[in-house]
């Protein structure tokens, strides 16, 4: 595959089941040795569009080339080159994570000492070597999703899709495969990545595409993304009632939450806007200011003016507050402030 | 895809397969205790009165005369019973995720069905024999010699090559497991209505007539010469002509019902 020929080309793929359009009408380009995620909410096709092009299911119209062959035409062109780590896990439980990685390298036809090596040296690049030999049945969700992508690299594929890679994953265990996948990339393999993930898009994606009812509704950097999002805010957490309610009354626009003794000011992302808020505050009546960016949530309502309806995003976007941040940067709240790369905090 | 990789594949999945019958033995352990259970309560409970109107004997035979009669019935249901399992194992091996992994790969994707089968028929093997020693066990005896013994193996390989790729066809088309484990129980239902048993000339016409032609029973009937050396005729043939046809109807079907790309 040579840098001018495109890993993946989809022009106007459609797909319905039964009488329910899924996929209508997709466009998508993925130069080779890049990073696309397909950002969206469950239910915007996602899965289908990685589906369709892995060969796992039949497209309606479109024209689509993976690795430079006709996904209908030439499957078997397509497969020799991807490899495929999906939602849930492709991993034989009942065989242990040795044998599992085995067993994929036999089917990669891969002669008897190649194959050893290969299975030893992945897993110790995977932090699998202390359970290689137990059944993958008892690993923990972070083990699973390792051995499965560490399944999917042992044949070499040049193009990997990876649907939801760190859904359901702790903290810990999403920063790992990022940077598995940062490693990955290094190497020159072009991915595919789909997620529900602002922050994970925005980690490792040269381009995001956003799905909306089976539509790309925005394509582009992270950055170009987020300009085109009005959202962000500055949290401020106040000392006390009446602090609260004074700084509400000198911003119109913001939402105060009594409770958390927070108040909620809308924020464009320049330093300037910044500034202004800051200037407008008391430092001994402020307990702590939170820069907030973007999230999944804010980029959907201002792209196709609905909420995206991910199960971690419930409060209506316009009064987006810290808590639902947090949940859609992080599933694990532990530690969130460390682990949201979207969120800044800045001691008063 | 070459033959090479075919074979390569095949040898590949079946040692998945093994594996996984040697990891989960409750399956296998079930499977072999129906067949044993049966005989146990036929030989016992039933196998006084039954042995006593058996044709061909003085005066009726006793319980050890009817072990002997229906012993190769009870290795045609192991066989069977084995089958039955290989549509559980099937239908819930499609439910995990690897077989989705397998059909994004460049692999001879019949393999996987290979792979079921040539496990569904060695865990056959290791039945029959179990099955074949309790009944030894349980005074069974015959005059057959060692090519007869020969030709009984080879009629149960080829027995359980057609009952397997019929049940693998099965539980690709189960929509569930539970769906997978209640399709193939007519095999366990009709040797009853057959030569297993009783002798079909007890029966009434209709019923009679549907089990001396049903495709088990020239299967039943040449196992029971076999077993007990008292030769084979024109059943052998047919029996091998069932199987053959049976055998590539469920290899047919089972592949269509694997290889097609899903549109949903």
């Amino acid at each position: 595959m040579t840098a001018t020929k495109p890993a993946i080309e989809v022009c106007g793929l459609t797909k319905s089941f039964g009488d329910h359009a899924v996929l209508a009408g997709v466009d998508l380009t993925v130069p080779a040795g890049t990073v696309y995620a397909l950002l969206g909410p469950n239910g915007a096709g996602k899965t289908t569009i990685v589906n369709i092009l892995a060969t796992l299911l039949a497209p309606g119209d479109g024209e689509i080339r993976v690795a430079g062959f006709d996904v209908r035409r030439e499957p078997a062109g397509v497969r020799a080159a991807i490899g495929v780590t999906g939602q849930f896990s492709a991993i034989d439980e009942l065989l242990t994570g040795r044998e599992n990685l085995r067993l994929m390298a036999d089917l990669a036809h891969l002669d008897r000492r190649p194959a050893t090596g290969a299975v030893t040296a992945l897993l110790d690049r995977f932090d699998l070597v202390d359970a290689a030999d137990r059944r993958a049945q008892t690993y923990s969700g972070g083990m699973k999703r390792r051995l499965d992508l560490a399944m999917t690299l042992i044949a070499r594929p040049r193009l990997i899709f990876l649907d939801e890679p760190t859904t359901g994953l702790d903290p810990r265990s999403r920063r790992e495969l990022w940077a598995i996948v940062r490693e990955l990339v290094t190497a020159g393999v072009t991915v595919l990545l789909t997620t529900q993930y602002l922050d994970e898009a925005d980690q490792l994606a040269d381009r995001i595409g956003v799905l909306d009812g089976g539509r790309l509704v925005a394509e582009g950097t992270a950055a170009e993304l987020k300009r085109r999002v009005p959202g962000g805010h500055v949290a401020v957490q106040f000392t006390g009632a009446p602090a609260l309610a004074a700084a509400a009354a000198a911003h119109p626009g913001a939402r105060p939450d009594a409770d958390a003794l927070t108040l909620h000011v809308p924020h464009d992302g320049s330093v300037a806007g910044l500034r202004r808020v800051l200037d407008s505050l008391d430092d001994d009546e402020v307990a702590g200011v939170t820069v907030e960016s973007a999230d999944l949530d804010d980029v959907f309502l201002a792209l196709t003016g609905h909420a995206a309806e991910t199960p971690t995003t419930t409060t209506p976007t316009t009064t987006t507050s810290t808590a639902t941040a947090t949940a859609t940067t992080a599933p694990n709240t532990t530690a969130s402030a460390v682990t949201a790369p979207t969120t800044e905090e800045i001691s008063a | 895809m070459s033959a090479t990789y075919t074979v390569r594949d095949s040898a590949t999945m079946l040692r998945r397969n093994l594996l996984h019958i040697r990891r989960y033995p409750s399956l296998s352990i079930m499977l072999i205790a129906q067949p044993i259970l049966f005989l146990l309560l036929f030989v016992y409970v039933f196998g006084g009165t039954l042995g006593a109107g058996l044709p061909g004997q003085r005066g009726g035979g006793d319980r050890t005369d009817y072990l002997v009669y229906i012993t190769p019935g009870i290795l045609f249901m192991t066989v069977a019973s084995v089958a039955l399992g290989t549509a559980i194992a099937t239908a819930s091996d499609m439910t995990t995720g690897i077989i989705a992994r397998f059909r994004t790969m460049n692999i001879a994707r019949v393999s996987v069905l290979t792979g079921h089968v040539l496990g569904a028929v060695l865990r056959t093997g290791g039945a029959v024999v179990i099955v074949t020693a309790f009944a030894f066990l349980l005074g069974f005896r015959s005059d057959a010699g060692p090519l007869d013994w020969l030709g009984a193996v080879g009629l149960l390989v080829l027995i359980a090559f057609a009952l397997t790729w019929l049940t693998v066809g099965m539980g690709l088309a189960a929509d569930s497991v539970e769906t997978a484990s209640n399709t193939p129980l007519f095999l366990m239902i009709l040797p009853f209505v057959s030569s297993s048993f009783v002798p079909t000339d007890a029966m009434p016409a209709g019923l009679r007539q549907f089990a001396e032609h049903q495709p088990f029973t020239p299967m039943i009937n040449t196992l029971r010469a076999l077993v007990t050396g008292a030769g084979t005729d024109s059943d052998l043939w047919l029996a091998i002509g069932w199987c053959v046809l049976i055998a590539l109807l469920g290899f047919l079907w089972s592949r269509r019902l694997f290889l097609r790309v899903p549109t949903k």
